[in-house]
């Protein structure tokens, strides 16, 4: 079975946070904005957490991508459970531009380092809404891959998984090495105690560079502007059906 | 306009503000995460429906329980976390925040369990505080009487000692958690001559709430905090063994008072975390109610009082952190503990009551969320120390400095 599940998590601005474009439209305001871990990334934890009680893993490593500060993010993770983290080091403009194809490459390289047999992540990151890295990953690895997870059964040497999509469910079973991104309904991720994130300090966290793992971090894509959605328009109040129709022709909708 | 009400308030916009909080260590912030989001996702929604109907907070206090958020007071070496005082103020005051009737009926532990922690022997803390960290159990603080509240040299519950045990009879009132105990700390008058001073006449047990003549009285009904229990307690030739006397007779005075020192900076911190809710509630209010064609937030009527109620919350928070910051940096924190929960109560009345001023005619009515904080605050300036006794000990503290 698998030995080892790496599980990526990705510091974001948290969700209930209202975002503010910049003045200068290159992106959003991050600065003293309050953030957290992206929730689908707090279920691929929360599974991974799961597996190893179920005793199914034996490890659980917790990986970010950033600054300094992302190291908070791997401590919730450490204290949801998992077992020691890995911090990749990438700031300043490669932070700006770091994207799913880097994040995919580190990971991939990080999963044959740490021999990791399961790769775990959120479906999508709440900031960017890729819905790639899984995907990628999986595609450089040339593992299978069971995305949109809403049920992961171990059957042996493979993953069943249950995946949601716009028809229903879609059940599939993959040969383990695999990776599954989590979607919501997998399931509902655990709090830290507080004796859990006493015990976390203790866990380890290993600081690695992107130049060390052999990944070039050059992007592919510049972000030419980034603006707030359109104001909503005030609505207009109609009388009757037919002045409703006679609107909706009139705005070419009909 | 009708506005959305308790469904809503957990969508407070607390998660923008930056957190302007000093942290020691990064695991406090952790700490407050835990607690906020519990009291947000868990205790707020919940929180009218327990103070309609007075009923004891159970399921939520198990949950705190599991989650650690309990008994953070209590040493290592008996199951607990040993947080700091800071620690377990972060903790309260977000606990406080989503409902300070839950919270009380928490923080009621901690008072209860503050002199065996500071006095008890080894045997002592072992029984009683592992006990805590090994099931969801509830203590209590059972000093008031009757007949004596701020006067705690009043306390006429007698202990007689005879042979190897000491017979307790007396009537004690208004405790917190009175009929959910596990075990009581009680303090009770050793020696019957009335010329004995107070600093020798008194002494502190720990007794299991199942010795029999032990008699919790009805639940009150009070004006707040309405899901707290409180109840009398009649003690009718309670037998209790020597083992049970916290370090020894006559200390019992002392032991009571020291308590105060540690559990003030939290009962000041949850008058906190009332204030900053009622502040909440009243901005968010404020930037959707119109009136005369604007925001009544951008009348400065409004703005003022919200101004005001802002100053008073944080000056509230840098009071209570001094001083649990004093004491556990090792000194004694009298003087600013007192001015924390002296402060913090007060505001805390100030502040929720401009809360329902704010919402108006809405303020009024129990399904808005501001008149329960109203209720709520009142008394954080009678417990734990009157608003009165607070001055009391502050001008002692104050005028012994210039003595000197």
């Amino acid at each position: 079975m698998a030995a080892r599940v790496l599980v990526g998590v990705k510091r974001v601005i948290d969700y209930a946070v209202k975002i503010r474009v910049k003045p200068d439209n290159t992106g959003v305001v991050t600065d003293g904005v309050k953030h957290s871990m992206n929730p689908f990334c707090e279920i691929a934890v929360e599974e991974a957490v799961r597996l190893k009680e179920k005793k199914l893993v034996k490890e659980v490593v917790a990986v970010s991508c950033g600054p300094q500060q992302v190291q908070e993010t791997i401590r919730t993770a450490l204290a949801m459970g998992a077992d020691r983290g890995i911090h990749v080091e990438v700031s300043g403009k490669d932070y700006d531009s770091l994207g799913p194809l880097q994040v995919s490459k580190i990971l991939a390289a990080l999963a044959k380092k740490e021999e990791a047999s399961l790769i775990i992540l959120g479906k999508q990151a709440i900031d960017d809404d890729c819905n790639q890295t899984g995907q990628m990953t999986a595609a450089l690895l040339d593992w299978p891959q069971g995305t949109f997870a809403s049920e992961v059964a171990v059957e042996g040497d493979k993953l069943k998984v249950i995946r949601e999509v716009d028809g229903g469910l879609e059940t599939i079973k993959i040969n383990l090495p695999a990776v599954v991104t989590a979607d919501l309904r997998l399931n509902t991720p655990r709090y830290a105690t507080l004796p859990n994130i006493m015990k976390a300090k203790k866990k380890k966290i290993t600081n690695v560079k992107p130049g060390d793992l052999g990944v070039d971090l050059t992007s592919r894509l510049e972000v030419l502007r980034v603006d707030e959605p359109p104001q909503r328009q005030a609505g207009v109040k109609v009388e009757t059906v037919e002045d409703l129709v006679g609107k909706l022709k009139e705005a070419g909708r009909i | 306009m009708k506005m959305k009400t308790q469904q809503t308030a957990h969508q407070l916009p607390l998660s923008t503000s930056p957190e302007v909080v000093c942290f020691a260590f990064e695991s406090q912030k952790e700490f407050k995460e835990v607690a906020r989001k519990f009291a947000q996702e868990e205790i707020i929604p919940v929180a009218p429906e327990y103070d309609r109907s007075g009923e004891y907070p159970f399921p939520l206090i198990r949950r705190a329980w599991e989650l650690g958020l309990m008994n953070s007071h209590i040493p290592e070496d008996y199951g607990g976390l040993g947080l700091s005082s800071f620690d377990s103020c972060l903790i309260t005051e977000e606990l406080a925040y989503g409902c300070t009737g839950v919270q009380t009926a928490i923080e009621a532990n901690s008072l209860g369990q503050m002199p065996v922690i500071i006095a008890g022997n080894e045997a002592q803390k072992k029984k009683y505080l592992g006990r805590m960290t090994e099931e969801p159990l509830m203590c209590a603080y059972c000093v008031t009487e009757p007949g004596a509240g701020s006067d705690v040299a009043g306390v006429r519950t007698r202990a007689v000692k005879k042979g190897d045990e000491y017979i307790i009879n007396g009537q004690k009132m208004w405790i917190t958690n009175g009929g959910k105990a596990n075990w009581y700390f009680l303090l009770a008058r050793t020696d019957p001559d009335p010329k004995c001073p107070a600093s020798r006449a008194f002494t502190g047990f720990v007794i299991e709430a199942d010795t029999p003549g032990v008699q919790p009285g009805k639940k009150e009904m009070n004006m707040g905090q309405r899901c707290s229990d409180t109840r009398g307690v009649t003690f009718e030739d309670v037998r209790i063994p020597k083992e049970n006397v916290l370090l020894g007779e006559g200390a019992g005075f002392k032991i009571a008072m020291g308590a105060f020192d540690k559990t003030r900076p939290p009962v000041a911190a949850g008058a906190t975390g009332l204030a900053q809710r009622a502040l909440d509630e009243a901005t968010k209010y404020a930037l959707e109610r119109k009136t005369f064609g604007r925001l009544i937030a951008d009348h400065q009527a409004i703005s003022f009082m919200l101004a005001e109620m802002a100053m008073k919350v944080e000056l509230a928070r840098l009071a209570y952190q001094r001083s649990a910051w004093e004491v556990d940096d090792g000194r004694r924190n009298t003087y600013y503990a007192s001015i924390a929960k002296a402060y913090a109560g007060d505001i805390a009345n100030q502040v929720a009551t401009d809360a329902v001023q704010i919402f108006g005619g809405n303020g009024f009515n129990s399904e808005y969320p501001v008149e329960k904080l109203m209720r709520d605050a009142k008394i954080y300036q009678i417990y734990e120390g009157t608003a009165q006794i607070q001055r009391l000990i502050i001008s002692r503290e104050h005028l012994a400095k210039y003595k000197r």
